[in-house]
């Protein structure tokens, strides 16, 4: 506060237009700290609004679930609690020969682990070759990657799947099919990662250079410990995306129901199958789907937020 | 007009003058950029002639192992010590040759027609004749290898032409080991890049290449290989899109082009400042629980969008949560159109895409704002600015400064922003107005989308991807030269 005070009561502005000077009288310091107050109250009024705004869905979600499928049937219905709260939909998620959840889900997560491996070395490969080495071609590879990513992705969708389907990656081989289209052209979102590389001194791999490491050394034993954050970021980024994936993942599973990931799945029972049958169904399904992403996410919140601003600001 | 005229215009001709001076300076930017685009063509060309200058004198300079060599691949590198390139050389020749006597050449040959041989039925049984997909597919496939050999073939000329002058200035040629060893040193960019390089080509070059193709075939749902032929058809396609005569689909090509641009429009820029907004909010000095707001907020990040999209467009329905609580409530008689409305359905969404945006948004501004510097408010709070003089002079000039790349990526982000039309409104309302089974709130990418998978209309989406690559690219040429000036001074005083 001390600050606060040393401010003259009155201030002298010039004014430019009219060329005279103006006194101006400072606002009362004790009305200031109400007019504080009454913007603090306005904005948490405002933040509370949103949280409601954006939770409600996932509340929603999440007591529509637990809805008894036995007593309430399973449509949508217009009232928000359940009236009789009940594990039937997840019961029948997991035990009825009908439902194919548990390998919808076994798919996805066998999709998710190998992306995440496989598509980490590709990014990262990309991105500290164009970040950190210098060599002829450079320029053309990252003007080539941003001209293909302009065209959009399922254009090329027909021509995967047939390429897919002459490898027999298609339907029963859905799953391996998947993972090459995922990984295959990954090298190519290396943005952030580059950007990320960007940062560290060039003079680490110098000195390391002059005392004789080579280059393979210089990235595995220099450059990667210092890249963790930007390494969880992309291995966190790898590992959500198949999760929701569906246009690729219905194109290529065409069919086969065995072979169909969650988002596949669930979609199918909410728009094609007779949703009102099958609405608490999703919902449940949907939960058990996203409470592990969710918690997992904000566990390394962190590093996404790294990821993101340093993305956006380097562009 | 100089700098001092401009500082004198008032608020409004500002604005005007930017506006001016950004629409007419469109022409000469896009001129630029062809201009770029020829010269590097004439770069490339002046490169192939030198090379073929290259091949010719080696030729005439070279001995017998070099001569050799144009037709044995590796001969020279194997009879010079370097085994380890020279068999890597004649393996890939081998390879090549096999490939195309027992397998490229028949695909080459009939690139032309794309097949003539119908398939049709004898009694019972179905003779199938040429495929015209596979066709152009490996045909496309063919003539990637038959660069790639083209190019292999010259760095196994040039090869020899370096070995040649580094023995004759009587140093030592580099091993296989050597040779390997510099993969993980030298050449380690080879090594990391090869696999990549390799995805990329095979899966999405060669296909857009194929779909660039197949835009000027009549490949749709009646002529599908197996059992129908397609074949080569020009320009028709493109006429048959963008021309407007009653037959065609000019007018909802057009209609949905603008849909898109709006769409792109409210999609980044509502989201953008709702977001910086919000992000104020939470770091505002005094707001506590800071970290809770943002955890809130970022939760819906993580969620799968096909769960949490799919989830909210079922409450937007007409038998949905929201439409029959209102109407429990008794302030609505007849659920509200949310989805079946044109106007209503494009609302709706661009509203819904505030609520997918606004986190992302919210992340990114807070990153930002916690690097603007605390003394730029200090002395603008001694000078007696008020919050919104702050916002507006400060905030927003640095944010935009610093976030002008981000802005241009995510406005193309958005025009091809596929899942929350998709999941939300499936393009939905549909018209007879509009043709080609379009939705009033399909975006071009999922006009895209309908007509390859439900309309199997392969011969459209392919002209209405490179249309879309084109807008992309256009916006992004134009755009693009503006960001630096963001970086003007002015702004930031």
């Amino acid at each position: 506060m001390s600050k606060k005070n040393e401010i003259p009561e009155v201030d002298i502005v010039i004014d430019e237009q009219k060329g005279v000077i103006r006194e101006v009288k400072q606002p009362n310091l004790r009305s200031k700290a109400g007019h504080e107050r009454r913007v603090n109250t306005g904005i948490y009024i405002l933040l509370v609004l949103i949280s409601v705004i954006w939770l409600a869905p996932f509340v929603f979600l999440v007591f529509q679930s637990f809805r008894s499928y036995a007593t309430e049937d399973g449509g949508m219905v217009a009232y928000l609690l359940p009236k009789q709260w009940s594990l039937d939909n997840y019961r029948w998620l997991f035990n009825d020969p009908k439902s194919n959840f548990l390998r919808w889900y076994g798919n996805t997560l066998l999709i998710a682990l190998f992306c995440a491996v496989i598509q980490t070395v590709m990014v990262l490969s990309v991105s500290y070759t164009l970040s950190r080495l210098r060599f002829k071609g450079r320029k053309l590879i990252m003007n080539v990657v941003l001209v293909l990513g302009m065209f959009p992705g399922f254009l090329t969708m027909i021509t995967l799947y047939f390429l897919l389907k002459q490898l027999g990656l298609t339907q029963q081989g859905a799953i391996p099919g998947l993972i090459l289209i995922y990984v295959a052209s990954s090298g190519m979102g290396y943005y952030i990662s580059k950007g990320f590389f960007d940062t560290i001194p060039k003079s680490l791999d110098e000195s390391a250079r002059i005392d004789g490491a080579t280059r393979f050394q210089v990235f595995l034993k220099i450059i990667m410990p210092l890249a963790k954050p930007i390494v969880i970021y992309t291995i966190l980024m790898a590992f959500m995306a198949p999760w929701g994936d569906y246009v690729f993942a219905s194109y290529v599973a065409f069919g086969s129901e065995p072979n169909y990931n969650v988002a596949v799945g669930l979609y199918r029972w909410v728009n094609v199958n007779d949703y009102q049958g099958y609405f608490t169904r999703f919902c449940a399904g949907g939960v058990l789907v996203a409470v592990p992403i969710t918690a997992l996410f904000l566990a390394l919140q962190k590093y996404y937020v790294e990821g993101v601003t340093g993305g956006a600001v380097k562009g | 007009m100089n700098d001092l005229d401009y500082l004198k215009l008032t608020g409004f001709s500002k604005l005007g003058y930017k506006l001016k001076k950004f629409f007419t300076g469109i022409p000469g930017r896009l001129a630029g950029a062809l201009k770029g685009l020829g010269l590097w063509f004439v770069k490339l060309f002046r490169g192939i002639g030198s090379a073929l200058a290259d091949l010719g004198s080696t030729f005439v300079h070279g001995d017998w192992k070099t001569k050799l060599s144009y037709l044995v691949m590796g001969f020279g590198s194997c009879a010079r010590g370097q085994w380890g390139r020279g068999i890597l050389f004649f393996l890939f020749q081998t390879v090549f040759n096999l490939y195309m006597v027992n397998f490229g050449v028949a695909y080459l040959g009939k690139l032309n027609t794309l097949g003539t041989i119908e398939t049709y039925r004898e009694g019972r049984k179905t003779v199938y004749g040429d495929n015209s997909f596979f066709i152009l597919l490996y045909g496309v496939l063919t003539l990637f290898f038959v660069l790639a050999f083209l190019y292999t073939w010259y760095m196994n000329v040039k090869q020899n032409r370096v070995s040649e002058q580094i023995l004759k200035s009587g140093k030592k040629l580099k091993s296989t080991k050597d040779d390997l060893k510099s993969l993980m040193d030298e050449q380690f960019h080879k090594t990391l890049l090869a696999l990549p390089t390799l995805g990329v080509t095979v899966f999405t070059i060669l296909p857009i290449f194929f779909m660039i193709l197949v835009a000027f075939t009549n490949f749709d749902a009646t002529h599908q290989p197996p059992s129908k032929l397609f074949t080569w058809v020009g320009w028709d396609n493109f006429r048959q899109l963008l021309s407007s005569d009653n037959a065609s689909y000019g007018n909802t090509f057009s209609q949905v082009l603008l849909w898109t641009l709006i769409w792109a429009f409210f999609a980044t820029f509502l989201n953008y400042f709702l977001g910086m907004l919000v992000a104020i909010m939470i770091n505002k000095k005094g707001i506590k629980l800071k970290k809770m707001w943002r955890t809130i907020l970022v939760m819906t990040i993580a969620i799968p969008q096909f769960v949490s999209l799919l989830y909210v467009s079922k409450m937007f329905a007409a038998d949905g949560l929201i439409n029959s609580f209102l109407m429990r409530l008794g302030w609505i008689s007849t659920p509200l159109p949310f989805w079946t409305d044109p106007v209503w359905a494009r609302v709706t969404v661009i509203v819904i895409n505030v609520w997918i945006g606004i986190p992302y948004l919210m992340l990114i501004a807070t990153g930002i704002l916690m690097n603007i510097p605390a003394d730029l408010y200090e002395s603008a709070r001694i000078d007696g600015a008020n919050a919104f003089q702050m916002y507006k002079k400060i905030t927003l000039p640095y944010m935009l400064f610093v976030t002008g790349p981000y802005l241009l990526t995510s406005f193309t982000g958005n025009i091809n922003n596929f899942n929350v039309i998709f999941l939300l409104s499936g393009g939905k309302p549909l018209s007879l107005e509009l043709s080609g089974n379009a939705g009033y709130t399909d975006l071009l990418i999922t006009w895209l989308y309908k007509m390859t998978v439900s309309d199997t209309n392969y011969k459209l989406a392919a002209v209405m991807g490179i249309l879309v690559f084109l807008v992309c690219a256009v916006i992004n040429l134009i755009v693009y030269n503006m960001i630096p000036s963001v970086k003007n001074e002015e702004d930031f005083q």
